[in-house]
């Protein structure tokens, strides 16, 4: 894992005290809140629906067990005892004192964490692979890119007041488990004749407007990594709309200008920085790499695992996957109990999660953009004891990319942007579909409480979507998305339904599935064979 | 009627205006009528409240109930969570929102 090095531990610092002297001024009458708004959000405080909102950022969802504990403390001290894990791989705690916040962030500090660039118009948290470094299909690990583009992008001057916000995600194999498509910016660890670089994809995002992103180059050599992502930033700083918030995020300027004039002018833009040597140092990037090291793994371990309890066996089946070094395994912990609410985790269950990592995992920890988390080094005969410590803090939910396996945004219970509810929709569907998921194996719903797309909609294989009818919680189908390698943006079907009629719909919609599919096809793939009229019978008749 | 919302500045805690002052409980709402604006600019001003609003409501059987479904959620507390719910408000956890 990286640790912060003096400057990183500084700014971060001397961030925790302006903020707090920002508070205490807000606190004292001395600022408007329209003058605190920019600052408090610059630091991660939104008010929500019921109280202020921190997001906490989670460097491309990795964590130590120090860290997770402390997001525990902080759950329990500071907020109602559970946090809620995002699509972005970050924190959210739903219920935080403006009087607090100056602490919470200290505490965060002393842990190496923060809440910078969670909100805002500027480069935020990196996202990547739950499963770099340990993943057995990875071409190398895409975190010390994604932990310079950290270092790069904190604070960064030129990019601080963008058009609109800018994500961007690093993988490092072909199975794209970070929806990189759907990114402003992403990027696809390669090799070719020996030489580490990236696939470049911009352009992606979600939201109203959601649009794929373009490839743009095949590959950039990983030694002019920073200089590129500069060029992409700078065309889309000087060009990109801000006459217009619906217009203002990269992916539209890309479609205006079209793929290739937008990569046309990346290139001579890079043509311009590249002298100017900003990439980083060989040696810095070794430096940051060094931080990644592959923990000290045993050789010579049996790799077969003991399935002979049942329950367990369903687990291994469903929720590990395979370890780059044999004798290991990477375990990913459901946080989608059925009827519970998809992300959320209690203090006790974020700190045994931690105990667990620190025993079976090496310490690490990470979050997925589906709202799970992962333990990624687990010896696989430690894999029954882990199961057990799971289960007996109800984390053993052998779901994962199942039915019941949702994503959620909070929706109308926590978001002051929504139209409707999302995680009573989840619950509803998650009860009605668990007794059946295993037959039609992986199957990814999306909810979003409305079009910002938080959810992910556009890229469940069933998407549903929440609007507002005349003051009325209504729903949107829609069918045939993918936030994989194989992404593709999902369609809506036809008129809308009410929570009720949206659980039935989705029911009917795997009811003709089942009599359409061949044999071992995921929904997906049997939607995009037939296509969605059959659907669309089967739900309106 | 009218009722006026905010949030409690320091704890950000969902509030309403009774008329003197401010209550976590909707049901001690008031009918602002059209002062609603300059009470909502005093009270911010003396920093007691934070993003105050007018909304519409309707009068109902235990006090003023929000027009809107995001008042009316807000006005009891997330509905997939009955244990955090307002525990004084008796429509929480059966609250048809
Ligand atoms: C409750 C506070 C939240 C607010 C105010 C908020 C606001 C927004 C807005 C306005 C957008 C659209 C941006 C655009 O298209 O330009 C957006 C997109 C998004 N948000 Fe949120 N959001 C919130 C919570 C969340 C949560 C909890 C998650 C994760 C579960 C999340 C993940 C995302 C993602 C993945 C997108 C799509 C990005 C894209 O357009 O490509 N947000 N959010
Ligand atoms: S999709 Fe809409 S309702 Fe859901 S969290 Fe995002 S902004 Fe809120």
């Amino acid at each position: 894992m990286y640790r912060y090095d003096q400057y990183d531990q500084a700014i971060v610092d001397a961030r925790v005290d302006e903020f707090r002297d920002q508070v205490a001024r807000r606190l004292s009458g001395e600022f408007t809140e329209d003058q605190f708004k920019p600052l408090r959000l610059k630091n991660g405080l939104y008010l929500q629906l019921h109280a202020y909102m921190l997001r906490v950022a989670i460097p491309y969802g990795t964590l130590d067990g120090r860290q997770m504990r402390m997001l525990a403390h902080i759950a329990r001290k500071y907020d109602r005892d559970y946090g809620h894990f995002t699509t972005r791989q970050n924190i959210q705690y739903n219920w935080i004192k403006l009087e607090e916040a100056g602490d919470i962030l200290a505490d965060l500090a002393s842990v190496e964490m923060h809440a910078i660039q969670t909100s805002g118009n500027c480069i935020r948290n990196i996202s990547s692979d739950q499963f770099a470094g340990a993943a057995a299909d990875e071409v190398g690990d895409p975190r010390p890119w994604a932990e310079l583009l950290r270092q790069w992008s904190t604070f960064h001057p030129e990019f601080s007041y963008l058009p609109r916000k800018f994500k961007i995600a690093v993988v490092g194999s072909d199975t794209d488990r970070a929806a990189i498509q759907l990114h402003d910016i992403g990027l696809q660890l390669v090799e070719q004749g020996g030489e580490l670089g990236f696939k470049v994809f911009v352009g992606g995002g979600m939201g109203r407007t959601p649009i794929i992103g373009a490839c743009i180059k095949d590959f950039l050599p990983a030694r002019h990594f920073l200089s590129y992502q500069e060029a992409i930033l700078r065309v889309y700083n000087r060009y990109g709309r801000r006459d217009n918030i619906y217009k203002a995020r990269i992916k539209i300027l890309v479609t205006e200008l079209g793929a290739e004039e937008f990569a046309r002018q990346v290139e001579a833009e890079w043509r311009e920085i590249l002298p100017l040597g900003i990439d980083a140092p060989v040696a810095e990037i070794e430096r940051i790499e060094g931080f990644f090291a592959p923990p000290p793994f045993e050789t010579g371990l049996a790799d077969d695992v003991d399935l002979s309890d049942p329950d367990f066996a369903v687990w291994v089946k469903q929720n590990v996957h395979a370890h780059k070094v044999p004798g290991y395994a990477i375990a990913t912990i459901s946080l989608k109990p059925v009827g519970g609410i998809p992300g959320d985790a209690s203090s006790a269950q974020i700190e045994r999660i931690a105990d667990l990592a620190e025993r079976y995992s090496f310490d690490e920890i990470r979050v997925t953009h589906a709202q799970n988390l992962v333990l990624p080094h687990v010896r696989k005969a430690d894999l029954y004891a882990l199961w057990q410590g799971l289960r007996d803090a109800d984390l053993a939910n052998a779901n994962l990319d199942l039915a019941s396996d949702i994503i959620a945004c909070p929706g109308l219970d926590y978001c002051s942007l929504a139209n409707a509810r999302s995680i009573p929709v989840a619950q509803a569907l998650a009860e009605r579909l668990a007794p059946i998921e295993r037959d039609p194996g992986e199957l990814k719903i999306k909810i979003s409480g409305c079009i910002n797309a938080c959810g992910h909609h556009h890229a469940g294989h069933i998407g549903i979507l929440g609007v507002d009818r005349k003051g009325e919680e209504n729903y949107q189908l829609l069918l045939g998305g993918s936030g994989a390698e194989d992404a593709s943006l999902a369609k809506i079907i036809g008129p809308g339904f009410t929570q009720d009629g949206v659980v039935e719909a989705v029911d009917k919609v795997l009811g003709r599935y089942r009599e359409l599919r061949t044999d071992g096809e995921r929904f997906l793939d049997t939607y995009r064979r037939v296509g969605v009229d059959p659907f669309k019978a089967a739900v309106y008749g | 009627m009218k009722i006026l919302t905010g949030n409690d500045l320091g704890s950000g805690a969902v509030v309403w205006w009774t008329g003197e002052g401010w209550s976590r409980f909707v049901a001690d709402a008031v009918d602002v009528d059209e002062h609603g604006a300059a009470i909502a600019a005093a009270e911010e001003a003396a920093r007691r409240v934070n993003a105050p609003y007018v909304i519409e409501a309707s009068a109902g059987p235990d006090g003023p109930v929000p027009a809107h479904i995001k008042d009316r959620v807000r006005s009891v507390g997330p509905t997939v969570r009955d244990d955090l719910a307002l525990a004084r408000d008796p429509r929480a956890g059966s609250y048809v929102i």
